[in-house]
Protein backbone atom coordinates (compact mmCIF):
# COMPACT_ATOMS: atom_id res chain seq x y z
CA UNK A 1 0.00 0.00 0.00
CA UNK A 2 1.41 3.35 -0.93
CA UNK A 3 2.16 6.01 1.62
CA UNK A 4 -0.67 8.51 2.07
CA UNK A 5 0.21 12.16 2.62
CA UNK A 6 -2.50 14.65 3.55
CA UNK A 7 -2.60 18.12 2.01
CA UNK A 8 -4.80 20.63 3.83
CA UNK A 9 -6.99 23.16 2.06
CA UNK A 10 -8.17 26.25 3.98
CA UNK A 11 -10.27 29.04 2.48
CA UNK A 12 -7.62 31.05 0.64
CA UNK A 13 -5.06 28.25 0.24
CA UNK A 14 -3.34 28.48 -3.14
CA UNK A 15 -0.66 25.82 -3.34
CA UNK A 16 -2.55 22.69 -2.35
CA UNK A 17 -2.67 21.51 -5.97
CA UNK A 18 1.08 21.85 -6.46
CA UNK A 19 1.73 20.25 -3.06
CA UNK A 20 -0.47 17.30 -4.03
CA UNK A 21 1.36 17.00 -7.32
CA UNK A 22 4.71 16.98 -5.50
CA UNK A 23 3.43 14.20 -3.24
CA UNK A 24 2.43 12.24 -6.33
CA UNK A 25 5.77 12.87 -8.09
CA UNK A 26 7.51 11.54 -4.98
CA UNK A 27 5.56 8.31 -5.31
CA UNK A 28 2.98 8.74 -2.57
CA UNK A 29 -0.78 9.17 -2.61
CA UNK A 30 -1.99 12.71 -1.87
CA UNK A 31 -5.07 12.90 0.36
CA UNK A 32 -7.13 16.10 0.35
CA UNK A 33 -7.83 17.29 3.90
CA UNK A 34 -10.44 19.96 4.58
CA UNK A 35 -9.91 22.73 7.16
CA UNK A 36 -13.36 22.27 8.71
CA UNK A 37 -12.99 18.55 9.35
CA UNK A 38 -11.75 16.87 12.49
CA UNK A 39 -10.42 14.02 10.40
CA UNK A 40 -6.86 13.33 9.25
CA UNK A 41 -8.09 10.25 7.35
CA UNK A 42 -5.27 8.21 8.87
CA UNK A 43 -2.61 9.79 6.66
CA UNK A 44 1.06 9.04 7.30
CA UNK A 45 2.18 12.68 7.07
CA UNK A 46 0.66 16.11 6.49
CA UNK A 47 1.59 19.05 4.29
CA UNK A 48 0.23 22.48 5.22
CA UNK A 49 0.55 24.37 1.92
CA UNK A 50 0.95 28.04 1.10
CA UNK A 51 -1.51 30.74 0.18
CA UNK A 52 -3.50 33.30 2.11
CA UNK A 53 -5.65 31.27 4.47
CA UNK A 54 -8.56 33.33 5.77
CA UNK A 55 -7.20 36.27 3.77
CA UNK A 56 -4.32 36.65 6.28
CA UNK A 57 -6.88 38.34 8.56
CA UNK A 58 -5.57 39.25 12.02
CA UNK A 59 -2.08 37.81 11.29
CA UNK A 60 -0.91 35.45 8.56
CA UNK A 61 -1.82 31.96 9.73
CA UNK A 62 -3.48 33.06 12.98
CA UNK A 63 -7.04 32.03 12.20
CA UNK A 64 -6.08 28.90 10.27
CA UNK A 65 -4.05 27.73 13.28
CA UNK A 66 -7.34 27.36 15.17
CA UNK A 67 -9.22 25.51 12.41
CA UNK A 68 -10.66 22.09 13.35
CA UNK A 69 -8.17 20.19 11.16
CA UNK A 70 -5.27 21.95 12.88
CA UNK A 71 -6.35 20.62 16.25
CA UNK A 72 -5.93 17.15 14.76
CA UNK A 73 -2.55 18.09 13.26
CA UNK A 74 -1.31 19.39 16.63
CA UNK A 75 -2.44 16.16 18.30
CA UNK A 76 -0.88 14.07 15.54
CA UNK A 77 2.40 15.97 15.73
CA UNK A 78 2.58 15.24 19.46
CA UNK A 79 2.55 11.56 18.52
CA UNK A 80 5.28 11.97 15.91
CA UNK A 81 3.24 12.62 12.75
CA UNK A 82 5.56 14.30 10.21
CA UNK A 83 4.21 17.74 9.29
CA UNK A 84 5.60 20.11 6.65
CA UNK A 85 4.52 23.75 6.55
CA UNK A 86 5.32 25.73 3.41
CA UNK A 87 5.06 29.53 3.34
CA UNK A 88 1.60 30.28 4.78
CA UNK A 89 1.76 26.73 6.13
CA UNK A 90 4.94 27.66 8.03
CA UNK A 91 3.16 30.72 9.41
CA UNK A 92 0.25 28.49 10.49
CA UNK A 93 2.56 26.00 12.26
CA UNK A 94 4.25 28.86 14.15
CA UNK A 95 0.88 30.30 15.14
CA UNK A 96 -0.25 26.84 16.24
CA UNK A 97 2.79 26.55 18.49
CA UNK A 98 4.26 23.57 16.62
CA UNK A 99 7.29 25.62 15.57
CA UNK A 100 9.08 28.45 17.40
CA UNK A 101 9.27 32.08 16.33
CA UNK A 102 7.03 34.09 14.04
CA UNK A 103 6.98 35.38 10.47
CA UNK A 104 6.70 39.14 10.05
CA UNK A 105 6.47 41.69 7.26
CA UNK A 106 9.48 41.61 4.93
CA UNK A 107 12.21 44.08 5.81
CA UNK A 108 11.69 46.15 2.66
CA UNK A 109 7.89 45.69 2.74
CA UNK A 110 7.91 44.23 -0.77
CA UNK A 111 6.31 41.02 -1.88
CA UNK A 112 9.39 39.09 -3.00
CA UNK A 113 9.06 36.50 -5.77
CA UNK A 114 12.24 34.92 -7.10
CA UNK A 115 14.23 31.74 -7.37
CA UNK A 116 16.21 31.37 -4.18
CA UNK A 117 19.20 29.29 -3.24
CA UNK A 118 18.96 27.52 0.11
CA UNK A 119 21.49 25.56 2.09
CA UNK A 120 20.33 22.41 3.83
CA UNK A 121 21.67 22.88 7.37
CA UNK A 122 20.13 19.78 8.87
CA UNK A 123 19.75 16.59 6.84
CA UNK A 124 18.41 14.55 9.75
CA UNK A 125 14.82 15.81 9.92
CA UNK A 126 11.86 13.79 8.67
CA UNK A 127 11.64 16.06 5.62
CA UNK A 128 15.35 16.46 4.76
CA UNK A 129 16.80 13.00 5.37
CA UNK A 130 17.34 12.50 1.64
CA UNK A 131 19.64 15.53 1.37
CA UNK A 132 23.22 15.84 2.50
CA UNK A 133 24.26 18.52 4.94
CA UNK A 134 25.35 21.79 3.28
CA UNK A 135 23.74 20.74 -0.01
CA UNK A 136 22.37 23.74 -1.87
CA UNK A 137 18.98 23.70 -3.56
CA UNK A 138 17.21 26.22 -5.78
CA UNK A 139 13.50 26.78 -5.14
CA UNK A 140 11.09 29.70 -5.60
CA UNK A 141 10.36 32.04 -2.72
CA UNK A 142 7.23 34.23 -2.84
CA UNK A 143 5.93 36.07 0.17
CA UNK A 144 5.39 39.42 1.84
CA UNK A 145 5.63 38.16 5.42
CA UNK A 146 8.59 35.84 5.49
CA UNK A 147 10.94 37.57 7.92
CA UNK A 148 11.60 35.00 10.62
CA UNK A 149 11.94 36.46 14.11
CA UNK A 150 12.32 34.85 17.51
CA UNK A 151 13.54 35.85 20.94
CA UNK A 152 17.37 35.88 21.25
CA UNK A 153 17.28 32.85 23.57
CA UNK A 154 15.10 30.96 21.11
CA UNK A 155 17.45 31.76 18.23
CA UNK A 156 20.42 30.61 20.30
CA UNK A 157 18.67 27.36 21.15
CA UNK A 158 17.65 26.73 17.52
CA UNK A 159 21.26 27.13 16.40
CA UNK A 160 22.67 25.05 19.25
CA UNK A 161 20.19 22.23 18.67
CA UNK A 162 20.66 22.22 14.90
CA UNK A 163 17.02 23.12 14.35
CA UNK A 164 17.75 25.63 11.61
CA UNK A 165 16.95 23.38 8.64
CA UNK A 166 17.33 25.78 5.70
CA UNK A 167 19.27 29.01 5.37
CA UNK A 168 19.11 31.56 2.54
CA UNK A 169 22.26 31.66 0.41
CA UNK A 170 23.20 34.43 -2.00
CA UNK A 171 21.04 37.11 -0.43
CA UNK A 172 18.44 37.18 2.30
CA UNK A 173 15.11 37.99 0.60
CA UNK A 174 13.25 39.34 3.61
CA UNK A 175 15.56 40.22 6.49
CA UNK A 176 15.05 36.93 8.35
CA UNK A 177 17.10 36.54 11.50
CA UNK A 178 20.39 34.72 10.77
CA UNK A 179 19.22 34.12 7.16
CA UNK A 180 16.82 31.47 8.48
CA UNK A 181 14.52 30.07 5.79
CA UNK A 182 13.20 27.04 7.67
CA UNK A 183 13.22 25.46 11.13
CA UNK A 184 12.28 22.16 12.74
CA UNK A 185 10.60 20.99 15.91
CA UNK A 186 12.73 19.45 18.67
CA UNK A 187 12.15 15.93 17.35
CA UNK A 188 12.71 16.94 13.70
CA UNK A 189 9.30 15.64 12.63
CA UNK A 190 7.74 19.06 12.05
CA UNK A 191 9.48 21.33 9.55
CA UNK A 192 8.44 24.74 8.24
CA UNK A 193 10.01 26.87 5.54
CA UNK A 194 9.03 30.00 3.64
CA UNK A 195 10.31 29.00 0.15
CA UNK A 196 8.30 26.62 -1.99
CA UNK A 197 9.83 23.19 -2.67
CA UNK A 198 6.55 22.04 -4.23
CA UNK A 199 7.12 24.51 -7.09
CA UNK A 200 10.54 23.00 -7.87
CA UNK A 201 9.76 19.43 -8.84
CA UNK A 202 9.67 19.65 -12.62
CA UNK A 203 11.94 21.65 -14.95
CA UNK A 204 8.92 22.44 -17.11
CA UNK A 205 7.55 24.77 -14.45
CA UNK A 206 10.25 25.24 -11.82
CA UNK A 207 13.88 26.33 -11.54
CA UNK A 208 15.01 22.85 -10.48
CA UNK A 209 13.73 19.46 -9.38
CA UNK A 210 15.43 19.74 -6.04
CA UNK A 211 12.29 20.60 -4.11
CA UNK A 212 11.11 17.05 -4.61
CA UNK A 213 13.75 15.99 -2.09
CA UNK A 214 11.59 17.06 0.85
CA UNK A 215 8.76 14.81 -0.29
CA UNK A 216 10.95 11.82 -1.07
CA UNK A 217 12.74 12.36 2.25
CA UNK A 218 9.57 11.86 4.27
CA UNK A 219 8.83 8.67 2.34
CA UNK A 220 12.28 7.42 3.30
CA UNK A 221 11.69 8.46 6.89
CA UNK A 222 8.33 6.69 7.02
CA UNK A 223 9.75 3.56 5.38
CA UNK A 224 12.69 3.50 7.76
CA UNK A 225 10.78 3.76 11.00
CA UNK A 226 7.30 2.58 11.90
CA UNK A 227 4.90 5.44 12.61
CA UNK A 228 4.77 6.36 16.27
CA UNK B 1 -7.34 46.11 23.45
CA UNK B 2 -4.29 47.61 21.87
CA UNK B 3 -1.78 45.26 20.30
CA UNK B 4 1.67 46.61 19.46
CA UNK B 5 4.83 45.06 18.05
CA UNK B 6 7.32 44.49 20.87
CA UNK B 7 9.89 47.29 21.19
CA UNK B 8 12.70 45.04 19.96
CA UNK B 9 10.76 43.95 16.87
CA UNK B 10 11.57 45.95 13.76
CA UNK B 11 8.29 47.64 12.75
CA UNK B 12 8.79 48.13 9.04
CA UNK B 13 5.24 49.40 8.49
CA UNK B 14 5.70 52.07 11.15
CA UNK B 15 8.99 53.05 9.53
CA UNK B 16 7.30 53.43 6.16
CA UNK B 17 4.65 55.67 7.75
CA UNK B 18 7.41 57.73 9.40
CA UNK B 19 9.05 58.25 6.02
CA UNK B 20 5.76 59.22 4.42
CA UNK B 21 5.28 61.86 7.13
CA UNK B 22 8.29 63.70 5.81
CA UNK B 23 6.40 64.11 2.54
CA UNK B 24 3.74 66.18 4.28
CA UNK B 25 6.43 68.27 5.91
CA UNK B 26 6.59 66.52 9.29
CA UNK B 27 9.97 65.21 10.27
CA UNK B 28 11.60 63.71 13.34
CA UNK B 29 8.62 61.60 14.35
CA UNK B 30 8.96 57.87 14.82
CA UNK B 31 5.78 55.89 14.24
CA UNK B 32 5.04 52.40 15.47
CA UNK B 33 1.96 50.74 14.07
CA UNK B 34 -0.31 48.36 15.94
CA UNK B 35 -3.90 47.21 16.13
CA UNK B 36 -6.87 48.36 18.15
CA UNK B 37 -9.71 45.98 19.00
CA UNK B 38 -13.02 46.95 20.54
CA UNK B 39 -14.78 44.14 22.37
CA UNK B 40 -18.29 44.50 23.71
CA UNK B 41 -18.29 42.43 26.86
CA UNK B 42 -20.54 41.88 29.81
CA UNK B 43 -19.27 43.26 33.15
CA UNK B 44 -19.00 39.68 34.34
CA UNK B 45 -16.10 38.99 31.93
CA UNK B 46 -13.01 39.21 34.11
CA UNK B 47 -9.58 40.61 33.26
CA UNK B 48 -8.08 37.15 33.17
CA UNK B 49 -10.43 36.19 30.35
CA UNK B 50 -9.68 39.40 28.46
CA UNK B 51 -5.95 38.76 28.70
CA UNK B 52 -6.46 35.18 27.58
CA UNK B 53 -8.34 36.47 24.52
CA UNK B 54 -5.44 38.79 23.78
CA UNK B 55 -2.65 36.29 24.39
CA UNK B 56 -4.27 33.34 22.66
CA UNK B 57 -5.68 35.04 19.58
CA UNK B 58 -5.63 38.81 19.14
CA UNK B 59 -1.88 39.11 19.75
CA UNK B 60 1.05 36.82 19.03
CA UNK B 61 3.09 36.90 22.26
CA UNK B 62 6.24 36.06 20.30
CA UNK B 63 6.22 39.43 18.57
CA UNK B 64 3.50 41.57 20.18
CA UNK B 65 2.52 43.13 23.53
CA UNK B 66 -1.00 44.17 24.46
CA UNK B 67 -2.87 46.38 26.86
CA UNK B 68 -6.47 45.98 27.99
CA UNK B 69 -8.50 49.07 28.84
CA UNK B 70 -12.10 49.03 30.07
CA UNK B 71 -14.17 52.03 29.03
Amino acid sequence: MSTRIGVITFPGTLDDVDASRAVRYAGAEPVALWHGDHDLQEVDAVVVPGGFSYGDYLRAGAIASLAPIMREVVEGAAKGLPVLGICNGFQILCEAGLLPGALTRNEKLHFVCRDQKLRVENADTAWTSGFTRDEEILVPVKNAEGRFVAAPDTLKALEAEGRVVFRYVGGNPNGSAADIAGVASENGRVVGLMPHPEHAIDLLTGPSEQGLGLFTSVLGTLAGAPAA
Amino acid sequence: MDVMPKPEILDVQGQAVSRALTRIGVSGIEVRQGKHFELEVDDSVDDETLHRIAGDLLANPVIEDWTVTRV
